[in-house]
C-alpha cells in the first residue's frame, strides 16, 4: 500500500504513514486521496501520521496534515499526528498555528496507545 | 553598519518544484552559516511561505538568497520579488488569517514572526518585494 510515494503500513487495526518527502501540491493531494481510499478498503480504526522525518513544516503542509485528519474523522477514523519535532512545534506556534483540534503524540508508541487496539 | 554580502544567488520561482528548491537552498545555507536548528527551521519555513506566496499570488517571481555578515555574526537575507497584483491592504495581509488563496492565510504574518528583520514593499498593479533577515545567535 502506498499514498503516492508514501508507504502505508498496517499496525493491528490501525494504519501508519511515515511522511518523509516534501508534501508539495501534487504529492499532497495524491497522499490524501490514497490515504482515504486505504482507510475505506481496510476499515482502519485509526490512523497514525509520523512526521518525525520532517525538519520543516510550513503552513501549507500543516494544513494538509490537519485536513487529512479531519477527512479521516468524517469517515469515522481517528487520526493522531506523531513525532512533531521541537523546531517544527516552535515554528508553527510562532507563526500562529497551534494545530488546534488535531490529536498529537510524542512518538509512534505513544500514538498507538491513543488508538483502538483491534 | 551595512552587512557584507558573502554570496548571492537568484532563483526563479515558476513551479511548485522551485519552492522546494528555494527551501532546500535556504536550509543548507542556514546550516552552513551556523544557525541553530530552531533558527534554521524558522528561516526555512519563512522562505517556504514567501516563495509559495509568490507562486500563488503572482504565478512567478524571483528569490534572491544572500549569505551576509556584519562584524559580529553571520546570517541570511532573502528577497522575494514578483510583478503580481500587489497587496492593496498591507495591514490586513500582515494581520494574518485572511487568505485569498488556498493556505492558512499565515504566509506574511507568520513569516514576519519567524525572522529578525522583515520588510515589504507592495504596489497594486506593480508587484511586491519582501525582504527578510535571520541572524545566527551569538
Amino acid at each position: 500500500m502506498a499514498a503516492g510515494s508514501i508507504p502505508i503500513l498496517r499496525v493491528g487495526a490501525n494504519l501508519l504513514v511515515t511522511v518523509q518527502t516534501d508534501l508539495h501540491d501534487a504529492v499532497a493531494e495524491v497522499f490524501q486521496q490514497d490515504l482515504l481510499a486505504t482507510i475505506e478498503k481496510t476499515g482502519a480504526a485509526g490512523l497514525l501520521i509520523d512526521v518525525s522525518g520532517l525538519d520543516v513544516v510550513d503552513s501549507y503542509v500543516a494544513r494538509v496534515l490537519a485536513d487529512t485528519g479531519r477527512m479521516a474523522k468524517l469517515m469515522g477514523t481517528e487520526t493522531v499526528i506523531v513525532g512533531i519535532r521541537p523546531e517544527v512545534a516552535a515554528t508553527l506556534v510562532r507563526m500562529g498555528y497551534s494545530m488546534a483540534g488535531v490529536r498529537t503524540a510524542l512518538n509512534v508508541d505513544e500514538g498507538l496507545t491513543m488508538l483502538p487496539r483491534k | 553598519m551595512a552587512a557584507q554580502v558573502l554570496s548571492r544567488a537568484e532563483l526563479a520561482i515558476v513551479t511548485e518544484d522551485d519552492v522546494v528548491t528555494v527551501r532546500r537552498r535556504v536550509r543548507d545555507l542556514a546550516h552552513q552559516r551556523g544557525l541553530d536548528s530552531f533558527a534554521t527551521a524558522a528561516i526555512t519555513t519563512a522562505a517556504s511561505e514567501l516563495a509559495r506566496n509568490v507562486l500563488m499570488h503572482a504565478r512567478r517571481g524571483t528569490a534572491v538568497v544572500e549569505e551576509i555578515a556584519n562584524d559580529q555574526r553571520k546570517g541570511l537575507r532573502l528577497e522575494f520579488r514578483d510583478q503580481g497584483p500587489g497587496i492593496a491592504n498591507l495591514e490586513r495581509a500582515l494581520a494574518g488569517g485572511n487568505s485569498t488563496v488556498r493556505s492558512l492565510g499565515l504566509g506574511l504574518s507568520g513569516s514576519k514572526r519567524l525572522v529578525d528583520d522583515f520588510h515589504i514593499d507592495s504596489t497594486p498593479g506593480v508587484g511586491t518585494v519582501v525582504t527578510v533577515v535571520k541572524w545566527a545567535r551569538f
